[in-house]
């Protein structure tokens, strides 16, 4: 019982708490209201256009404009970019988050920033950089001509400007779950007897993997929705080089709206279904088993 | 077996950690390394298991040095201070950790590694846990568990850092007992670290009493309590007085005046003289003693302490007083001690140097 009327106080001095906290009624109400209608106006109303615009000739108009081969084409080079883009900015964060959280070495903070980087250059700039590298006026250019290798205006460009987008999302959430971690579940696989394969694989790996979960969660919508950069780089190459949201822009460029909404259906519901799944993560994060955090 | 360290450094980038430390492990023993924070005894520990190597010196396991073999190769049981248990294992996995991760010619098959897990189990009285997790478990619970799991490899040293650190007070007392009889029951080689003096004392073979990166004292729980070779020593092992006094034609003197304490043998100067709390006696008569004036008393379980202020410069003690003797507010209190140590003030720092007098009534 004793147990029982602690849990029952500890009840009551929250509630008591709570109301030495709490705004009037009326201005509660009037808070609710603007944040909702907030909400309603910017995100839950676009979100539905979306699919109102795209269902306006009815179900048949909208199957028929996502199976049309150009739009097949532009999600399939959607998903091989984010294919190839996500896994290696999974490999790259942990190897990066390993470092960071686990060693002491000379140019961490500079690592640190550098990593972070991505995210405070805007997008078209990152395009940018790549036709400044790759591009027929750069110094590598000639050269990648002569051996015939595409880069810009082809799926390697596409794949670098994505990559470099997305590079810090898998990094950001392991640094600081690593870090608060510590190293001392590492050295005693290690006393054990482990090799660092094996330390890696059945401690380290296991510890992080809710937050690289996470991490890839929010690299892969990233990955399929980024368009400034791949914007700069790809060409706009129907059928070739254009990927689901170039393809909506160029559509919609078209006046072909139903198409359009179509198209952008698809990206709104990724990013819905990143939503849920980010959640369920989270509660995972928060369970007991889950790995504590934040 | 037996573990020699000869004269090993540790720098961390400029900060050094341990200056020249020196000292050998019998096999069997049970050895406490005692220090305030700061004083290097983890690192040294560290050390010895091979999760940092030395700047400088060796060490040495049974004869062969082993200063640059990796710790998987030193096969010692490292017990951390935090348990360090994986939390994504069951108690079971946990302990058999060890033994999976050797190479298929040395792995025992997994009925073995399962039986031995079970068996260290029961060895740490946690017979029917096997299956729970770390986070279902309490700290005396875990500490046993990763116990268990450093000696499923067979260590040949056992190395706990701050075994009891996290641990309430009356969990602290039966585990301690308990690693004990353990440790006499395997008798594996064992090193702790540990600030709590109490607990060096109560649980060791052997202390090492270490301060700034330095050795102070080496010796049994007798050695350390009775015969502290320093003045840091003295002040870190048990309770102590120290009085600043001077030392003038073999007399100790306080405030100029004689206290009827002989200095045999420490120099005339300045002098530090250390002493017990429950070693003095309280002098009603005439004759030289220290004086001084109360300035709070504490009851205790079966005394008083006291706290008095000494002479003009009102330097605190504090020592205890039997609880039939009537101590009046800022009253006077005239003292002798019956034991006591007269360390010299100043002067180069000498560690281990013969240059101090001990004295017993």
């Amino acid at each position: 019982m004793a147990p029982d009327t602690a849990l029952m106080r500890e009840d009551a001095t929250a509630r008591v708490a709570m109301q030495a906290t709490t705004e009037s009624r009326r201005s509660r109400i009037a808070l609710i209201l603007c944040a909702t209608g907030f909400l309603f106006l910017f995100l839950v109303l676009p979100l539905a256009a979306v699919f109102v615009e795209a269902l306006r000739q009815g179900f048949g108009a909208y199957l028929s404009a996502l199976t049309e081969p150009d739009a097949l084409a532009a999600i399939r080079l959607t998903l091989v970019v984010a294919a190839i883009a996500v896994p290696s900015n999974a490999i790259f964060g942990v190897t990066a988050a390993w470092a960071i959280a686990k060693f002491e070495f000379r140019g961490k903070t500079f690592l640190t920033t550098l990593i972070d980087l991505p995210f405070s250059v805007s997008p078209v700039i990152s395009g940018l950089i790549y036709v400044l590298l790759f591009g027929a006026g750069s110094a590598l250019g000639p050269w990648l001509q002569r051996h015939g290798i595409e880069v810009l205006f082809a799926i390697p460009g596409i794949v670098l400007a994505t990559i470099f987008v997305t590079f810090p999302f898998v990094a950001r959430e392991l640094i600081p779950l690593m870090q608060d971690q510590g190293t001392a579940d590492e050295e005693a696989a290690l006393s054990l007897g482990a090799s660092g394969w094996q330390t890696f694989w059945r401690v380290t790996l296991p510890n992080i993997k809710w937050g690289l979960l996470y991490g890839v969660l929010l690299c892969t919508a990233r990955a399929m929705g980024e368009f400034g950069a791949v914007s700069v780089v790809s060409g706009h190459i129907r059928g070739l080089t254009n990927t689901m949201p170039l393809y909506v822009e160029i559509l919609y460029n078209e006046y072909s709206f139903v198409a359009a909404f179509a198209v952008a259906s698809l990206l709104a519901l990724l990013a819905l279904m990143t939503l849920v799944l980010k959640t369920l993560l989270e509660l995972r994060f928060s369970s007991p088993h889950g790995v504590a955090r934040h | 077996m037996d573990v020699r360290i000869i004269n090993v450094r540790k720098e961390f980038g400029r900060f050094p950690a341990l200056h020249d430390v020196s000292l050998d492990i019998r096999s069997g023993e049970l050895v406490a390394l005692l220090g305030p924070s700061g004083s290097g005894k983890t690192t040294l520990l560290r050390l010895i298991a091979g999760l940092e190597f030395p700047t400088g010196g060796a060490i040495h396991f049974g004869g062969e040095d082993a200063s640059l073999t990796p710790v998987q190769e030193r096969n010692v049981g490292f017990v951390f201070q935090s348990y360090a248990l994986f939390r994504h294992m069951t108690v079971l996995d946990n302990i058999a950790f060890g033994l999976r991760v050797r190479p298929r010619s040395t792995r025992p098959s997994r009925r073995e590694i399962r039986d031995r897990a079970m068996e260290l189990l029961e060895l740490v009285q946690l017979q029917g846990l096997d299956k729970r997790f770390p986070t279902q478990l309490s700290g005396g619970q875990r500490q046993r568990v990763a116990l268990a799991r450093a000696l499923a490899i067979e260590p040949r040293l056992l190395l706990l850092d701050e075994p009891f650190g996290a641990l309430d007070a009356k969990v602290r007392r039966e585990l301690r007992r308990w690693l004990r009889e353990l440790h006499d029951k395997t008798g594996h080689t064992t090193v702790f670290v540990t600030h709590d003096q109490e607990e060096a004392l109560e649980l060791a073979d052997r202390i090492v009493v270490m301060s700034q990166g330095r050795i102070e004292q080496v010796g049994s729980p007798d050695d350390i309590y009775d015969h502290p070779n320093s003045p840091f020593v003295f002040g870190f092992i048990g309770e102590s007085s120290a009085l600043p006094v001077h030392v003038q034609d073999g007399q100790v003197q306080v405030a100029d005046r004689p206290v009827g304490i002989l200095a045999n043998g420490c120099g005339d100067g300045d002098a530090t003289l250390f002493f017990r709390p429950q070693e003095v006696e309280i002098v009603d008569g005439p004759g030289p003693v220290i004086a001084g004036v109360v300035v709070a008393t504490r009851r205790r379980e079966t005394n008083r302490r006291v706290d008095l202020e000494i002479g003009a410069a009102r330097h605190r003690i504090e020592i205890e007083v039997p609880l039939d003797r009537d101590i009046h507010g800022s009253g006077r209190l005239a003292l002798r001690p019956r034991r006591w140590k007269l360390y010299p003030v100043a002067g180069p720092r000498e560690p281990n140097a013969g240059n101090q007098v001990e004295f017993v009534d």
